[in-house]
């Protein structure tokens, strides 16, 4: 029988909160592919820093798109291979740092895969159902398969509406070593809710080997459990929680904070210039020894600035059993 | 290309685009938009002639009822207060190449007489001379959009050009020659300072068809890399109305984030 006063005994659950020190040097090594998604909300940018503290070399990045926190770890020398469908500075302007290395070769080459956002939501799809590969109605007479091995056609086994089989364009699963996100919250044991854009995590996460969550708030059970649809990730896909407040910006977090648009303006003239570039990283990255730092360098005047005020959501019944 | 050859005196080269793409949108039911003059055009469509229209948003946003204009395709305001916002699977997936897209928006570096796009490099994509943004998402929104709307700014023959440096965004001409069956008729309307070029459908360049007041047949062929088809009959765009100017100056950008 059923205890019906009170819910079921909770199963046993693994904490696996820790640092994100602790997490970078567990989960990211040399040569790795690296997973870092958040469409323009949510931007796992404290993770990206601290990859870059830790000299991580010879890194891929699969990215959609590759914005600021990519043209950082360029600069810092840990990326020698980006996979992405938009790399730009949001629509702020240019990443002058991958232009430098895509247009110069300049300081190194960077090898550059170069597909479309559904092309690489598809790879992301293959990658997390362990599929052979994914099919999608894009490519067709593009240049793109031509600079891009990746992107191959196939015809359909099955006739088209018209009787007469199809051509259509496929891409692989990727897979990456490791996959970070970041959220707004989630439980000791990386159950991880997200509320606003929700993007391409959840798929990225599952199609990856490990993944780090990167969080605003860590938050008792109950809290997660009192909205289970808010849950976009569960815990059986996560390998390691980390709260960071703030460790979107210049991104935002839904709720928590606004985006910072004056930076994302500021960077194109700061990476235009190595140099600028080069003494930013030195005070806000390696000058800081983590994020917590790198806010409070920042200021709660400057916090203040990006300040959000409340528009709770309505609470639901999801009922339970007299 | 400089604002000079357009007439309509204190009105900016964005308050006109944004005007003219917006009277293109009539009865059209779904829009896929991004910031910046296509949200101007849509927004004005939405309280002119086209007041049942939903933009969608390349961040899963649909319906959104913001309280500020926004920033970006991902700003909070779109977020609080919209009533849908759809994972990107869903978005790219079901929205788009599942056929619920109406009018795509999209700009471009470059673009060819058949509305095939460059978005990636000026020059050779190993080594290119300019290293441009890239797709994004304009390959699905050429591919599975009804139709395609494009706007630009610049109208002047390297930008209008015979042969693309880099087909990033194919339309459908393109895609058929190869087997591929995309749903959309690719690029119907190119709105740009000089005037707007149309296009029917697949198999067919696209023709000038109306110039903007002060705007000459001859101008728009010389600012063209092509020898641009004209229509027997070209219009003369309407300029903008004392209430269009009123309605984007006044309720759609009245900061004027986007009209410069």
């Amino acid at each position: 029988m059923w205890d019906r006063s009170t819910p079921r005994t909770p199963r046993s659950t693994v904490d696996k909160t820790m640092t994100m020190r602790e997490a970078i040097s567990s989960f990211v090594h040399d040569g790795d592919t690296v997973s870092l998604e958040g469409f323009t909300h949510l931007i796992p940018t404290a993770a990206g820093h601290e990859i870059i503290r830790q000299g991580r070399r010879d890194l891929t990045v699969v990215r959609m798109t590759a914005d600021i926190v990519v043209d950082q770890m360029l600069a810092a020398g840990c990326v020698t291979r980006l996979v992405s469908s938009f790399v730009g500075n949001s629509s702020a302007g240019s990443l002058g740092e991958l232009r430098r290395r895509v247009e110069k070769a300049d300081p190194a080459p960077l090898v550059f895969e170069e597909y479309s956002h559904y092309g690489m939501i598809c790879r992301y799809l293959a990658g997390a159902q362990r599929l052979p590969f994914y099919p999608l109605r894009s490519y067709g007479g593009s240049d793109l398969p031509t600079v891009n091995e990746g992107l191959r056609k196939v015809t359909s086994p099955y006739p088209g509406p018209d009787g007469e089989p199809e051509q259509v364009y496929v891409v692989p699963p990727v897979n990456p070593d490791v996959t970070i996100i970041h959220a707004q919250r989630a439980d000791r044991s990386g159950n991880t809710q997200i509320w606003g854009l929700t993007g391409v995590q959840a798929e990225a996460v599952y199609a990856a080997d490990k993944a780090v969550v990167v969080v605003e708030e860590i938050v008792e059970d109950e809290v997660v459990r009192s909205d289970p649809n808010r849950t976009v990730i569960p815990s059986h896909a996560v390998d390691a929680v980390v709260a960071c407040p703030r460790g979107a910006h210049p991104s935002f977090a839904q709720g928590y904070y606004d985006r910072d648009n004056a930076f994302y303006r500021a960077w194109s003239g700061i990476s235009k210039d190595r140099d600028r570039l080069q003494e930013w990283l030195k005070e806000w990255v390696y000058g800081t020894a983590d994020h917590a730092e790198y806010v409070s360098k920042l200021g709660e005047e400057f916090w203040d600035s990006l300040a959000v005020g409340e528009a709770m959501s309505l609470p639901v019944n999801y009922g339970r059993r007299l | 290309m400089s604002t000079d050859l357009t007439t309509t005196p204190g009105v900016t080269s964005s308050e006109l685009l944004a005007v003219v793409a917006s009277r293109e949108l009539a009865a059209r039911r779904t829009v896929f938009a991004g910031i910046g003059l296509p949200t101007l055009a849509a927004s004005l469509a939405h309280l002119t002639v086209a007041p049942q229209l939903e933009i969608v948003y390349e961040s899963g946003v649909c319906g959104a009822h913001p309280s500020h204009l926004p920033e970006t395709i991902a700003d909070a305001v779109l977020i609080t207060g919209a009533e849908a916002v759809l994972s990107m699977p869903a978005l790219f997936g079901y929205v788009l190449q599942g056929g619920h897209i109406d009018v795509g928006f999209l700009g471009a570096a470059q673009i060819d007489k058949w509305g095939n796009l460059n978005t990636s490099v000026i020059g050779d994509w190993e080594a290119p001379k300019v290293r441009l943004p890239g797709s994004g998402g304009a390959i699905e929104v050429m591919a599975n959009s009804r139709e395609v709307f494009v706007v630009m700014r610049r109208h002047d023959p390297r930008s209008f050009t015979e042969e693309l440096d880099f087909c990033t965004t194919p339309g459908p001409d393109r895609a058929r020659e190869e087997g591929v069956r995309p749903l959309g008729t690719g690029v119907t309307r190119v709105i740009t300072e000089l005037g707007i070029m149309a296009r029917a459908g697949v198999g067919e360049e696209l023709t000038l068809v109306a110039v903007h007041p002060g705007v000459t047949v001859g101008q728009v062929r010389e600012n063209t890399g092509w020898d641009l088809a004209v229509a027997d009959t070209v219009e003369t765009v309407r300029p903008p109305s004392d209430d269009e100017l009123r309605l984007l100056r006044e309720d759609v950008d009245p900061d004027r984030v986007y009209l410069r």
